[in-house]
């Protein structure tokens, strides 16, 4: 019954939008792909169903940022380690399944590890044969890693600006760490080279519908979840943490434990966003852990509008089809324009898109929102903050 | 064997010649040339095989390195006499011209005149290999005994023997004789049977002591045996114990040079953060720009006035300063100043301004790195014992202490670095008190990219100049001001040079990346302790 209500607590109307939306999604694009031929106009090619399915892990990333960034007030610049952590163990996954088929043929080990004159399998490949095993690892090991980071951050009050370059610091080491070749996981040229998942062959249309089925109902569930989060009396307990730290921890509460929940979660979330991104995309390498790299995903929340949960899911599909497109037609001014998009973001629409949205359309709004979802951050608190 | 490919004549002739035509540059022309001419003078035109043997025998005597040319023309069947005046000429390799044979200069044609070529046996062919290294070995220049020596050493090459044994006896320097030995020792390991020699021969040169003998011990391991073999490894472990020492002593050099060039680099952000509380994430791309900078004013100054190349740093210190100074100010005035109150949206409009630098960069200059050269007083090495210290690194240590030090006086004992230090401890009340805040700001942004500025100057000396250079020194120049705190320009300091050469000191144990990735953990668990790092600011203020 509590986590009926739990859950319950996070809907409201705009939620039900989005996730009724995705989860239209999830039946419908594979439906357009599989079943529908290939010549009529309805049909989604293989490679929409592969990018959308990208996009949406990118949203669940973004959604994982959004937790701790929007609603907790910490800005990590490390996100994409968790996401590229959950994307290493499921690649392992993978690659124990390749079994025999690799260029060497040996079924025990990994193409990389015959190149590099291994003899058996390292101690920490042990049970990625095993699909459950692989999905537990998929949660813990990042889970695990920001605890553990986040217990000792958080304890001593590390906060702002420092707590986001150390957070920088963690994805650089983490980068500079799984480049190397003798790490025992693929070095500088990761893992590919995937064949089966669960049985079904990687790169049949099937498997790409399902997998984007899968990331679709993920995401969907990753919105419930986060709602719930949000709605619930531990969400206005990171919303006090978020506007007001010190008097919150003057009013008897533990900041740093409440701040320790939320980003354990959030890279729970994000490590599994970062298991579903690797089938579809057929690879996973240390470039995942470039700073860079969660710094884009730190945009695309701000683009959608933070501290709203909808607003990260628009703002990495709107960012992510904007990349696409620009690669594909202009390469030489992405760079600018994604540059350009940072600027403008943090001087015009701090409150992004849905920010954008929600001050245009007022009258909407007022209809809608009864119950609304927790405000996103004023100005006023970090105006006072980095006044001293 | 390398010893074996040694042993063909071609290669160590063309060695030889090498090493004599190097010597023949630096040597003046000196009236010691005549003795020469004599010597050759004397061969006519059907000069019999003695008397050409007696001719090389004179040259070799002689010790006069021009003698080379003449000797190896013979050599190699070039050296023609004129039939009608007896004079010797060498036939250049299209064999239309005559050169002359002092001097190799063209001394005429030869298509007119009638020529015989000076025959030669191979018996003759190893008098003029002997004649060649004797020239160098007992050579009047000391300079170049010692080098000969040294060649011989490095090359091990035991065509040498005879020659060596016999400027030995001539030799009467002693820091000479010393090398000619260590030389001798040298081809004994690589060529005799006797295990006693050889074990003799292994005592001399790891008494050397030094990275050359290391190396050539090194050499011979896998070819001894026997009782020779261990006394190798013995010897070589006994090296390494006493290069160890000077190891350390060089990697702590190298660990001062890094803090330097960290100092240069984090300084700026440092200041930048402690007045404002932002984080620059453009601060890579100042860099970058002064780097940038130095070498386009390098380029106009190669093109329009060639002479003033080697001020060419000097000129695009103040330059780079300038222009990036400027664009500093031109982004806090038209981003940072309206994101006010706000550290990390502006750590984000910072990053996207960084972005758009870095692709103009690559637009306008391409994304390749560009060349930038070092002027000569920075080019070359001096050596105190077995470290090596490069002028360049020495030059860069110079320039980030002045820098450092000038930056104390502005902060310190002027107006304007009073308003920043009490801006940095106190915003509102320094607002109160009737400082500009906002003209504060500009300016610590100007002055924290300025420096940034010279600071690619500097780096552009040592690094490759390319759209990426800014994004390699960036999360250093983030670790030390994170480690060093923000309370004083003596934590940026410390925590440049302690970083510097704690990841130099690790290094060697644990590799480069696996240093670099302890040392971002230990700062991780540093920051633990102090989070606010070394040098925080002391006052009651509390973050919201």
């Amino acid at each position: 019954m509590i986590l009926t209500r739990f859950f319950m607590g996070g809907f409201d109307r705009r939620i039900s939008v989005m996730i009724g939306l995705i989860l239209a999604a999830a039946v419908l694009v594979p439906v357009l792909h599989l079943l529908v031929p290939a010549g009529n106009p309805l049909h989604v090619p293989t490679y929409i169903v592969a990018l959308t399915g990208k996009y949406l892990t990118y949203a669940l990333l973004a959604l994982s940022l959004d937790l701790v960034w929007g609603y907790c007030g910490i800005l990590s610049l490390g996100h994409g380690a968790f996401f590229a952590l959950g994307g290493y163990a499921m690649g392992m996954y993978l690659m124990r399944q390749i079994g025999a088929r690799g260029s060497y043929g040996n079924a025990e080990l990994p193409d990389f590890m015959v190149f590099l004159n291994w003899k058996e399998l390292p101690w920490f490949w042990h049970g990625f044969d095993h699909f459950a095993f692989a999905m537990l690892m998929v949660m813990l090991v990042p889970g695990l890693l920001a605890f553990i980071f986040g217990w000792f951050a958080f304890r001593s009050r590390v906060s702002g600006v420092y707590l986001s370059i150390i957070t920088q610091a963690l994805t650089y080491a983490l980068l500079l760490a799984f480049f190397r070749n003798n790490f025992g996981f693929g070095g500088n040229n990761g893992l590919t080279d995937f064949k089966d998942i669960l049985g079904f062959n990687v790169q049949a249309g099937g498997t790409r519908a399902a997998l984007f089925s899968a990331s679709a109902i993920a995401l969907a569930l990753g919105i419930l979840v986060t709602s719930a989060l949000v709605n619930s009396k531990y969400g206005k307990l990171m919303i006090g943490v978020r506007d007001a730290e010190s008097r919150l921890r003057f009013l008897g509460y533990r900041p740093e434990n409440i701040k320790l929940v939320a980003f354990t979660v959030s890279a729970v979330m994000a490590g599994i966003a970062g298991a579903l991104y690797v089938p579809q995309v057929g690879i996973i390498n240390p470039g995942e852990f470039d700073p860079g790299n969660s710094i884009e995903v730190v945009i695309w929340t701000a683009v959608g509008g933070r501290g709203t949960i909808i607003g990260p899911v628009i703002g990495a599909l709107l960012v992510n089809a904007g990349k696409s497109w620009f690669t594909g037609v202009l390469p030489e001014f992405w760079l600018f324009a994604l540059g350009g998009l940072f600027v403008f973001v943090t001087l015009f629409m701090p409150k992004g898109v849905v920010g954008l949205w929600e001050k245009y359309l007022p009258r909407r709004a007022k209809r809608a929102g009864k119950k609304k979802s927790p405000e996103p951050a004023p100005d006023l608190a970090q105006t006072a903050g980095a006044a001293e | 064997m390398f010893g074996r490919k040694l042993m063909s004549l071609r290669f160590f002739r063309h060695a030889a010649v090498l090493i004599v035509l190097l010597l023949l540059c630096l040597i003046p022309a000196s009236a010691d040339e005549a003795a020469v001419r004599a010597a050759l003078s004397k061969l006519s035109a059907d000069a019999g095989y003695p008397a050409i043997e007696a001719m090389i025998g004179e040259l070799a005597l002689s010790g006069e390195p021009k003698a080379a040319l003449s000797l190896n023309a013979l050599s190699d069947g070039k050296l023609v006499v004129r039939k009608d005046d007896g004079a010797v000429f060498i036939l250049d390799v299209s064999g239309a011209k005559l050169l002359d044979p002092v001097t190799g200069d063209e001394a005429g044609d030869a298509s007119g005149a009638a020529l015989e070529k000076v025959k030669i046996k191979n018996s003759i062919r190893r008098k003029i290999a002997a004649a060649m290294s004797g020239l160098t070995l007992m050579a009047k220049d000391k300079a170049v005994r010692l080098r000969a020596a040294e060649t011989i050493f490095t090359t091990a090459d035991v065509s040498q023997m005879e020659g060596l044994d016999a400027a030995l006896a001539a030799e009467a320097d002693p820091q000479v004789k010393r090398r000619m030995e260590q030389a001798r020792a040298m081809l004994t390991v690589a060529s005799s049977t006797d295990e006693a020699a050889r074990i003799a021969a292994i005592g001399v040169i790891a008494a050397r002591g030094d990275r050359a003998a290391l190396s050539a011990l090194m050499n011979f391991r896998s070819k001894l045996e026997g009782g020779a073999a261990s006394s190798l490894e013995s010897a070589i472990s006994v090296a390494e114990q006493n290069l160890r020492f000077w190891n350390i002593g060089q990697n702590v050099w190298y660990g001062i040079s890094l803090g330097s060039v960290l100092l240069l680099a984090a300084i700026g952000l440092a200041i930048t953060f402690g007045v404002m509380g932002v984080i620059n994430m453009a601060h890579g791309e100042m860099v970058m720009l002064g780097a940038y900078t130095t070498f386009v004013t390098q380029d106009l100054i190669r093109q329009s006035a060639p002479g003033l190349v080697e001020w060419s740093l000097l000129i695009a210190l103040p330059l780079a300063f300038l222009f990036t100074a400027l664009v500093g100010i031109v982004i806090e005035r038209g981003i940072i100043k309206h994101l006010y109150g706000r550290p990390l949206e502006t750590l984000l409009a910072t990053w996207g301004v960084s972005l758009i630098l870095q692709q103009a960069v690559r637009t306008i200059f391409g994304p390749t790195n560009q060349e930038v050269s070092n002027p000569s007083w920075m080019s070359g090495a001096i050596e105190i014992g077995q470290l090596a210290i490069t002028w360049n690194r020495l030059w860069i240590i110079v320039f980030s202490l002045t820098v450092f030090a000038v930056l104390l006086f502005a902060f310190n004992r002027t107006p304007m670095g009073l308003q920043m230090r009490a801006v940095t401890q106190n915003r509102r009340m320094a607002s109160a008190m009737g400082i500009r805040t906002p003209f504060v700001d500009s300016m610590t942004f100007g002055l924290g990219s300025g420096i940034a500025g010279i600071a690619g100057v500097a780096l552009s000396q040592i690094d490759n100049v390319s759209p990426n250079l800014g994004q390699s020194y960036i999360i250093d120049s983030f670790m030390v001001v994170v480690f060093g705190g923000v309370g004083n320009l003596w934590g940026t300091f410390v925590g440049a040079m302690s970083l510097g050469i704690v990841n130099k000191l690790l290094e060697p144990f644990a590799g480069a990346v696996l240093g670099k990735i302890l040392v971002l953990v230990l700062i991780i668990l540093f920051i633990q302790k102090r989070p606010r790092g070394l040098f925080a600011l002391k006052g009651r203020s509390v973050e919201a």
